[in-house]
C-alpha cells in the first residue's frame, strides 16, 4: 500500500485540475482510501502528479526496429549504459536496445507503450522484443493495409459475403498476431511498389486483386467498428512526405468521415504545396476539417532536429527517401502482407523542408482545439527519438521558448508556415491529456490514463519547475502497478509489464477459400503461423465493445 | 619432386552434411571430410592417382587425405568443411575480420608415399 | 505390449536456415521412428536426435547435473576474461540467457556468424540491404541468382520450397517461368541445374559486383567486350546486367563463397550497393544463405539486447562491438580468453585447429545434445534436450521469419534455456555473497 500526499494532481478524466489530493494505492490499483495509518507515504510536495504516460504510436520492437539498430552501430558511441545489479546494459540514442527503451520511457513517466506496426509474419519477433522491454505494459498493432487475405476478401463481389470474410480475416489476423489494433500503412501502395508501379490514389486499382486504397480503408474501418475494437483503424495514409499531400489526406478524411479513425503522424501527411512545388504547411486546412469531425483522433509526429532513423512498413516511401538522400537503406518485403524500409535521416533547422515540417507539427497541435483528439508523438524514431518529449512539451507550453527556436530556422520558413501567429500555450492539464488521458481513451483503455478508483496504480510524479523541459525530463517517481519503479529519477526496480491484447467478440476464422489460398502461397504452414501464448506470458485482454 | 601448389577451398558437400548428422566420430563422416577434389590434369602433373593418399600442407599444418578427380578448375583444391581442413587454416590469419582463409589458403599437395 | 504411435505434422527441421516446417515425424514410445518430407540431412538429424548423447561429466568423469552446474559457475566466476560462445543451434530463449550471462560476467559474447555471414552483417551496417522473405521469392521471383553458394548440397530443399521449382502465385508453373543463374568458381549440383552457370576465378567477387554496378547503370567501363573480369568476358557480364534490368522481381542468394573469399565484408557491401542500385530499374533483393538453423536468431537477439549482431564485449559493463578484436577466432588465436561457456555449436569441428586448440588449454563448459569432437575434451559437459525435438522455442529462418519449434519427445535432460537459467541464477548468487 502506498499514499501519495501533497502533490498537485492532474487527472483530467476525473476533473481534477491541479488540486492537492491524496492518491491511495492498494495492491496494483488506485483505491478510494482511507488507508491504514502505517501506509508508506510519498510526499509529493512541490510536485505534479499525473497518471502514467500512454504512448500511442512508437516503433520500439520487431523486425524493422532491429534493422534500425543493425543499421546504426555508430549511435552507440555516446549512448550506452552499463548494467547494474537490477538493470541490464544497453546502448543507442536513436533506436535504443530493448531494456534501455523500457528504462528511458519509465524515466519519462510512461507506463503503457504500443508498438505501431507489426507485420503478422514477424509478430513473434515483436513479442520477443516487447518481452525484453521492461516495466511498461505493451501492445502492438497488426499491419493489414496490403495484406493479400484482406484484399482478396475485399475483392469478393457479394457484399454480405465480403463483410463476413473480411471480419473473419481481421479477427484471425488480430488473434494470430496477438495484436491490439488494425494498422494500415500506405494501403495498396506497398503492394503496388512491389510491381514496380507508381504511387496510388484513393481509387487506383492495385494488383493482384484490383482493390483500391479507398476500399481497403473503408472496409477495414467498418470491420473494426463491427468487431467493436477498442481502438479504431490506425491509419498511415498514402503519399506520406510528399508536398501537397494535404489534399489527398483531406480526401481520405472525407472518405472515412462518419467512421472512427486514428490518423497517425499527421504532420507527415499535411503538406501544402508552394507555388514552386515545394513544401508548405497545410495545418490550417487539415486542422479545420479535423476540428469538425469528432470521430477522428490523431497523433502529431513532431519533428526533432538532429540525427534519427526513419522506419516504416511504407517501403516505397523509404525507397524514395533513399533515392533522394543516398546513404544507407534497408528494405524487407514480406510475403503476402507488406513491406518495410529503414533509412537514417538528420533533420536540420537550416533546411527549409525540415523547418516547415517542424513548424507544421506544432501548428497541428496548436490548431486542433480538442486535446482529447490530438496526441504527442514523434512517431519514434521517425520524426525524432521519444527521449525528446520534454523538449517538445516545453515548445507547446512556452511560446517565448518556441519563438526562440523559430528564429533559428531557415529564414524563408515564415512564407510557408503560420507558427509565428499562434499564441496558444498548452496548460499542464492539456499536457496530461495529450500524453496520457487522451491516448488511453482513444485506445479504449478504461483502467489507464486516469487516477480514479479502480485504475491501475500507474502514477508519474514530476518535480515542479518553470522550465517545463526540466520538469518533464525525469520523473521524481514513477509508480507502476503500485510498485515504486523510479525514485529521484533513478530506476529502482525492473520487472515485466503486461501484454495488452484483445478479447474479440468472434472467433477469428478464415473462410475456406482464403485458408486454401494461404496454404498454397505462404511459406509457413497454417499451423505454425499463429503466435503461441508463450509469447505473451503476462497477458491482459481488453474486451471489445 | 612431384607435387603441385594452389589454393585450398573448403566447401559443403551433401554427404558431409548427411553423415555429420549421423555422428562426427563415424568413419563415413571422417572419410568424406578427408576426400580432396582435384582437377585430373593437376593430378597428372603431380603424378597422383585417383584414390591415392596425398599430403596437403600449408604454412599452418598438414593433413593426409584421399584425392579424387573432379571437374574443378586447375590449381583449386576442394575439401569439405570440417576438422581435417581446419588443420590447414589459421585463426591468426583473418585480415582483422574474424574470418580465416577458408576459401583460399595456399597449399602444396604431394603424393603421401613420397613423404616418407 | 502395445506401442504408442504418435504422428506429428508440420514439424520444423532445425538444421539449416530453411527451417522447413512441413516435416512429418512418427514417434513410437517416445522414440522417433520415421521422418517424412525432410532432406537427407534433416532426416538424419531427426532420426539421430535421441542417440549418442554424452554423459554429464567434469574432466571426463561422470557426475550429477548439480555438481556440473556448480563447477560451471566456479569456472565462470573465477575467470578474468571469459568467453560466451555459440547460440547458433538453440532457441532465442536460450540465446537471451546467454547474453545475460555474458553481461553479468562482463564477458565477451560471439556466435559462429562472426566467421560465416558476419561479413554480410558488417556490410549491412555500412550500407543496409534490400531483402525480402522467402515467400516473395516463391511467389514473385522471375530471376534467381545463386552467388557463391550451393544450396543443393547445403540447403537441400531451398530450391523446391522457395526459390526454383516452387509453384508461386505468379509462377504457377514453378521452374519454367524463372531464370536461374549461378556464379561460382567450380561446377556444383546447383550450377548444373541452373539455366546459366557463370564460372569465375576465385577471390574476385568485389570486382564482379563493381562491374555489374557500372553495367546496370549504363556507365562507361573503359574496357572492351572481350576483356576478362574474373575470367569472364565483359560481354557476358553485360548480358547478365541486361537480364537483371529486364526482370520483374530478382533475388541474389549469396553464400560463404561471397563472404569468406578475398575482400569478405567489402564483397557483400558492394553486392548490397549493386542490389540497391538495381532498384532504380526494377525490384531486386539479396539474401544470405544462413547455415545453422537459428544463427539468424542469434544475431537478432544480440542486436535487440546489445545493439550489435556479433562480437560484443562487456568488460566495461556495457556492450562494445568490434569484429576482429572480439570475434571468437581472433580471441582464441591470440589466447586472450581464460574460460569459455559454449552452447549449441561445435568448435572442435568448426574452428581452425590452431584456434580451437586454445580451448583445450582452458576450462570449457559445454552444453550439447550429442557426442562430437568438442565433448571429447570440454571440461564440463552438460547434455541437453535438443531444440525442436525435446525442447520448444523460437528459431529465425534465413529471412528472419521467426517460427516456434516444438517439443515432440521427452528427454531426460533439461533444455539449454533451463540449464542456462540455473547457471545464471547461481552466478548471480555467487556474485552477491
Amino acid at each position: 500500500m502506498l499514499r501519495i500526499i501533497n502533490g498537485k494532481v492532474y487527472d483530467p478524466v476525473n476533473r481534477i485540475h491541479g488540486e492537492i489530493r491524496d492518491i491511495c494505492i492498494r495492491d496494483q490499483k488506485i483505491v478510494e482510501g482511507p488507508l491504514p495509518p502505517e501506509t508508506e507515504i510519498i510526499d509529493a510536495k512541490g510536485c505534479v502528479v499525473m497518471p502514467g504516460g500512454v504512448e500511442i504510436h512508437s516503433h520500439v520492437a520487431g523486425a524493422k526496429v532491429n534493422n534500425g539498430r543493425m543499421l546504426c552501430p555508430e549511435d552507440s558511441a555516446d549512448h550506452f549504459r552499463a548494467h547494474t545489479e537490477i538493470l541490464r546494459s544497453g546502448c543507442n540514442g536513436v533506436v535504443p536496445t530493448t531494456f534501455l527503451t523500457g528504462y528511458e520511457y519509465a524515466r519519462l513517466g510512461y507506463t503503457t507503450l504500443f508498438e505501431a506496426a507489426v507485420p503478422p509474419l514477424k509478430a513473434r519477433h515483436a513479442h520477443e522484443e516487447l518481452r525484453d522491454t521492461p516495466i511498461l505494459d505493451t501492445g502492438c498493432y497488426t499491419v493489414m493495409g496490403n495484406n493479400y487475405l484482406v484484399m482478396k476478401a475485399l475483392n469478393e463481389p457479394d457484399e454480405i459475403s465480403r463483410r463476413e470474410k473480411l471480419m473473419g480475416v481481421v479477427a484471425w489476423l488480430l488473434e494470430s498476431t496477438r495484436g491490439y489494433a488494425v494498422k494500415i500503412v500506405n494501403p495498396g501502395g506497398v503492394e503496388n511498389w512491389k510491381w514496380n508501379r507508381g504511387l496510388v490514389d484513393l481509387d487506383t486499382p492495385v494488383p493482384p486483386f484490383d482493390v483500391t486504397p479507398r476500399m481497403i480503408m473503408t472496409g477495414l474501418a467498418r470491420t473494426a467498428y463491427e468487431l467493436k475494437l477498442p481502438h479504431p483503424i490506425h491509419l498511415h495514409t498514402n503519399h506520406l512526405g510528399e508536398p501537397g499531400n494535404m489534399a489527398y489526406t483531406l480526401e481520405t478524411m472525407k472518405a472515412l468521415s462518419g467512421s472512427r479513425a486514428h490518423f497517425t503522424h499527421l504532420q507527415f501527411h499535411s503538406y501544402d504545396k508552394s507555388k514552386r512545388g515545394g513544401f508548405a504547411s497545410g495545418a490550417v486546412a487539415i486542422a479545420e476539417y479535423f476540428n469538425n469531425h469528432p470521430e477522428f483522433t490523431c497523433d502529431a509526429g513532431l519533428i526533432v532536429f538532429g540525427p534519427t532513423m526513419t522506419m516504416t512498413a511504407d517501403a516505397p516511401m523509404e525507397f524514395s527517401l533513399h533515392q533522394m538522400k543516398g546513404g544507407k537503406w534497408s528494405n524487407l518485403d514480406i510475403e503476402m502482407e507488406t513491406g518495410s524500409g529503414v533509412v537514417p535521416i538528420k533533420y536540420q533547422p537550416d533546411s527549409l523542408v525540415n523547418a516547415v515540417q517542424w513548424c507544421l507539427g506544432l501548428e497541428l497541435m496548436l490548431l486542433i482545439n480538442d486535446p482529447w483528439r490530438v496526441f504527442l508523438s514523434t512517431d519514434h524514431p521517425n520524426a525524432g527519438p521519444f527521449t525528446s518529449y520534454p523538449l517538445l512539451i516545453k515548445l507547446l507550453m512556452d511560446r517565448d521558448f518556441r519563438m526562440s527556436w523559430y528564429e533559428m530556422l531557415h529564414p524563408k520558413v515564415k512564407e510557408y508556415t503560420c507558427l509565428h501567429d499562434l499564441t496558444r500555450e498548452y496548460s499542464l492539464e492539456e499536457i496530461a491529456i495529450v500524453t496520457r488521458s487522451g491516448p488511453a481513451r482513444a485506445l479504449g483503455l478504461k483502467n489507464r490514463g486516469h487516477l480514479g478508483a479502480g485504475a491501475y496504480a500507474d502514477v508519474a510524479i514530476y518535480p515542479f519547475f518553470d522550465d517545463k523541459q526540466k520538469m518533464f525530463s525525469s520523473a521524481s517517481y514513477l509508480i507502476k502497478d503500485g510498485r515504486v519503479v523510479v525514485r529521484d529519477g533513478a530506476i529502482k526496480e525492473s520487472f515485466s509489464g503486461r501484454a495488452l491484447g484483445l478479447e474479440l467478440p468472434v472467433k477469428g476464422e478464415l473462410a475456406g477459400d482464403l485458408k486454401e489460398y494461404f496454404e498454397q502461397y505462404s511459406t509457413v504452414a497454417f499451423s505454425n503461423y499463429r503466435v503461441e501464448e508463450e509469447y505473451t506470458p503476462r497477458p491482459e485482454l481488453i474486451r471489445c465493445g | 619432386m612431384a607435387g603441385i601448389s594452389g589454393l585450398l577451398v573448403t566447401v559443403r558437400t551433401g554427404k558431409q552434411g548427411a553423415e555429420m548428422m549421423r555422428g562426427k566420430m563415424n568413419p563415413e563422416y571422417l572419410d568424406e571430410i578427408s576426400t580432396l577434389r582435384i582437377n585430373p590434369d593437376d593430378m597428372a602433373e603431380a603424378q597422383m592417382l585417383p584414390g591415392q593418399k596425398v599430403k596437403v600442407s600449408s604454412s599452418f599444418g598438414e593433413v593426409t587425405v584421399t584425392c579424387i578427380a573432379s571437374d574443378v578448375p586447375r590449381k583449386l583444391f576442394f575439401l569439405p568443411v570440417g576438422p581435417v581442413a581446419n588443420r590447414l587454416v589459421s585463426g591468426s590469419d583473418t585480415d582483422g575480420t574474424g574470418v580465416p582463409a577458408w576459401k583460399g589458403e595456399q597449399v602444396t599437395i604431394e603424393p603421401a608415399d613420397q613423404v616418407q | 505390449m502395445d506401442q504408442e504411435l504418435k504422428v506429428h505434422s508440420d514439424v520444423i527441421c532445425t538444421f539449416c536456415g530453411c527451417l522447413c516446417d512441413d516435416i512429418e515425424v512418427e514417434v513410437v514410445d517416445n522414440r522417433i521412428s520415421k521422418v517424412k518430407k525432410a532432406c537427407m540431412i534433416g532426416r538424419n538429424k531427426l532420426m539421430h536426435a535421441q542417440s549418442n548423447n554424452p554423459d554429464i561429466t567434469i574432466a571426463g568423469k561422470p557426475t550429477s547435473l548439480d555438481a556440473a552446474i556448480n563447477e560451471a559457475v566456479n569456472i565462470l566466476t573465477n575467470a578474468r576474461f571469459p568467453l560466451v560462445y555459440g547460440l547458433s543451434s538453440t532457441t532465442t530463449e536460450a540465446q537471451r540467457e546467454m547474453v545475460e550471462i555474458a553481461e553479468i560476467l562482463n564477458a565477451t559474447i560471439d556466435n559462429p556468424s562472426s566467421y560465416c555471414h558476419g561479413p554480410g552483417l558488417m556490410a549491412r551496417q555500412q550500407v543496409g540491404l534490400s531483402s525480402c522473405t522467402l515467400g516473395e521469392v516463391k511467389n514473385r521471383a522471375d530471376l534467381v541468382i545463386f552467388w557463391g553458394c550451393n544450396p543443393l548440397e547445403s540447403h537441400v530443399r531451398h530450391l523446391t520450397r522457395y526459390s526454383v521449382s516452387a509453384k508461386g502465385m505468379f509462377h504457377p508453373e514453378g521452374r519454367k517461368s524463372r531464370k536461374i543463374v549461378s556464379i561460382d568458381i567450380r561446377p556444383t549440383p546447383t550450377t548444373k541445374s541452373s539455366d546459366w552457370f557463370i564460372q569465375v576465378t576465385p577471390g574476385n567477387t568485389f570486382e564482379i559486383a563493381t562491374l555489374l554496378r557500372a553495367l546496370v547503370a549504363n556507365n562507361p567501363i573503359g574496357k572492351g567486350d572481350d576483356a576478362l573480369i574474373a575470367g569472364v568476358a565483359v560481354s557476358k557480364w553485360r548480358e547478365l546486367a541486361e537480364m537483371i534490368r529486364g526482370c520483374k522481381y530478382g533475388v541474389i542468394f549469396f553464400g560463404l563463397g561471397v563472404t569468406q573469399c578475398r575482400g569478405r565484408d567489402i564483397n557483400v557491401e558492394q553486392l548490397a550497393v549493386l542490389v540497391s542500385e538495381i532498384n532504380n530499374h526494377t525490384r531486386f533483393y539479396a539474401m544470405a544463405m544462413r547455415g545453422h538453423g537459428n544463427v539468424a536468431g542469434g544475431n537478432q537477439v544480440m542486436t535487440w539486447q546489445t545493439g550489435f549482431p556479433l562480437a560484443v564485449n562487456f568488460s566495461r559493463g556495457y556492450p562494445r562491438y568490434n569484429p576482429g578484436e572480439f570475434s571468437v577466432i581472433g580471441l582464441l588465436a591470440r589466447k586472450e580468453v581464460d574460460a569459455a561457456l559454449i552452447v549449441a555449436t561445435d568448435p572442435g569441428a568448426h574452428l581452425p585447429a590452431d584456434t580451437g586448440d586454445h580451448l583445450k588449454n582452458i576450462p570449457v563448459i559445454y552444453l550439447e545434445p550429442h557426442n562430437n569432437p568438442t565433448t571429447e575434451w570440454a571440461t564440463v559437459v552438460i547434455p541437453v534436450a535438443q531444440a525442436g525435438v525435446a525442447a520448444s522455442g523460437t528459431y529465425y529462418r534465413m529471412d528472419n521469419v521467426p517460427l516456434r519449434v516444438k517439443k515432440i519427445v521427452d528427454s531426460d535432460h533439461l533444455s539449454d534455456e533451463e540449464v542456462l537459467k540455473r547457471i545464471k541464477e547461481r552466478i548471480t548468487h555467487a556474485q552477491n555473497y
